[in-house]
């Protein structure tokens, strides 16, 4: 589980996140969603420790990570995986070698025990057989589904997934998506994704954050999140006219 | 004001950049790998720039040798000299910031644009030391042997110019080569070459590291880093020479 009290983050004047407070449990796939710019990656990267908070405490399971020195939160990290927008593979290594990157780094693995665990990560991706094809010949699911690989590799117990759909079609979208979604139940990870996509909304959040001008505007599941009166989220949800319809249409049938 | 910021924050990446690599065999991987790159990779440009410019050294002193009170053997000892202190050392080193140093730093830069180098620290490596370290040691590993490398060519370009012109014996220019023959110079010139292999590397990732935007900034950076370089090599040698020489 991992808790968030009071975070202030600014950039020289621009303060970004303002008193974000919120709880992420284990075993289920946490949204934080908004508008781009509203500082949902910003308080990603502050969880992570990519970016240092102004204020505040984010506690891994009860560990307080803000107040860590640099040897204790490098602890934390090997307990993390995390995709990355644009997958972040490491494109001189082969897709092989960025999954067993973490492995060789921090375990004392025999070569057979790390080639076992990569076979099985790649293949829990649907990706067996592609070991030794570098990023750059690899289609941008595939390296999404690379970068899952490599973020599950070392068994963490916490997942950051920041806009996994970004630039995959919306087939592709839905099976990363699932791929989230059955790894976060199967190996009871505290998931948290990042996402401006309301298709991956629908399919796979159990709890969702919603930030607005850098606040924790709202909270909820993806059933309340239908019938929220909230103006700013009827906004987001509904932006397209395709969305407004159906909203209309499921109103029209309320009252009826 | 800024440029201080930049010195600091410099000073503070390399108290970072010289801490005890995670795992020793992927760091050996590592610096074999770069010796390759740095060093293996620039030896076709050091023969090619040091046997033209040797050439041109001996050509143009032996051209200019009009007064009948210098000694023959003049032309190879201001080619020595002149390979030995200067040409070899800090010419050929301002050459490969142009070449390692942009390399460097667009290398470091893509990295950290395409969030690589934040994939390296979420996962707790620390990235200044896993890829700046190897890059620093494998320089100053290879610079001299390039820069070894560097003087021989110079001197043999020399002695193929005089062949081909015949303005002198190649017996006077060899004769020269060995006259007043410093070993100290070379010990001189192969500590600037440490000193510059340095400079080149750590300035050169200094920039990138910090690059930030897209590949348009990666690009600025890759500039601002050969200007850092060069700037920083002329400087040095003036320090280093005042130091040792004098």
């Amino acid at each position: 589980m991992i808790e968030v009290k009071n975070i202030n983050k600014s950039f020289k004047e621009h303060q970004v996140l303002f008193d974000v407070s919120s709880t992420f449990e284990e075993g289920r796939v946490n949204l934080i969603i908004g508008q781009s710019g509203q500082g949902k990656s910003v308080l990603a990267k502050c969880m992570v420790g990519l970016h240092e908070i102004d204020s505040g405490q984010i506690f891994f399971d009860g560990r307080d990570f803000a107040a860590m020195d640099r040897i204790e939160k490098t602890q934390i990290r090997q307990e993390i995986g995390m995709l990355f927008q644009g997958s972040a593979l490491f494109d001189s290594l082969t897709v092989e070698q960025n999954v067993m990157f973490p492995l060789t780094m921090f375990t004392k693995m025999t070569k057979k025990e790390m080639q076992d665990r990569v076979d099985f990560c790649l293949d829990r991706v649907n990706l067996s057989g592609k070991n030794k094809l570098f990023p750059s010949e690899c289609s941008g699911g595939m390296q999404k589904r690379v970068g899952i690989a490599r973020a599950i590799a070392m068994n963490p117990k916490y997942l950051f997934c920041d806009e996994p759909n970004s630039g995959l079609d919306p087939i592709t979208s839905i099976l990363i998506d699932r791929l989230i979604k059955d790894i976060t139940y199967e190996y009871n990870i505290t998931t948290i994704v990042i996402t401006h996509d309301m298709s991956s909304v629908m399919e796979i959040g159990d709890h969702i954050l919603f930030i607005h001008k850098g606040y924790n505007w709202w909270e909820g599941d993806r059933d309340s999140i239908i019938n929220t009166e909230n103006p700013e989220i009827i906004n987001f949800v509904y932006a397209s006219e395709f969305m407004k319809k159906i909203r209309t249409s499921m109103q029209e049938k309320k009252h009826i | 004001m800024k440029m201080l910021g930049n010195i600091g924050k410099y000073f503070l990446m390399m108290k970072v950049v010289f801490t005890k690599p995670k795992k020793w065999v992927i760091f050996w991987r590592l610096l074999f790998n770069e010796i390759q790159l740095i060093g293996i990779n620039s030896i076709p440009i050091v023969i090619l720039m040091s046997s033209f410019m040797g050439g041109v050294i001996a050509l143009q002193t032996a051209s200019n040798m009009s007064s009948p009170l210098l000694p023959a053997y003049t032309v190879g000892y201001i080619t020595q000299s002149s390979t030995i202190l200067e040409f070899s050392p800090t010419i050929i080193s301002l050459i490969l910031a142009g070449k390692i140093g942009s390399n460097i730093a667009s290398e470091i830069g893509t990295m950290r644009i395409t969030e690589q180098i934040d994939a390296l620290e979420i996962m707790g490596v620390n990235s200044l030391n896993h890829l700046v370290l190897p890059k620093i040691i494998a320089a100053i590993l290879f610079f001299p042997i390039l820069v070894i490398f560097s003087m021989f060519m110079s001197l043999m370009g020399g002695y193929i110019s005089l062949v081909l012109s015949d303005l002198t014996s190649t017996e006077t220019y060899i004769l020269g080569i060995r006259a007043f023959f410093e070993v100290g110079n070379i010990y001189y010139a192969l500590t600037k070459t440490v000193v510059f292999g340095f400079i080149i590397v750590s300035v050169s990732s200094f920039y990138g590291y910090y690059a930030k935007g897209g590949a348009l900034q990666v690009g600025e950076s890759s500039t601002k880093a050969v200007v850092a370089s060069m700037v920083s090599i002329l400087i040095a040698n003036f320090i280093l020479t005042q130091m040792i020489l004098l």
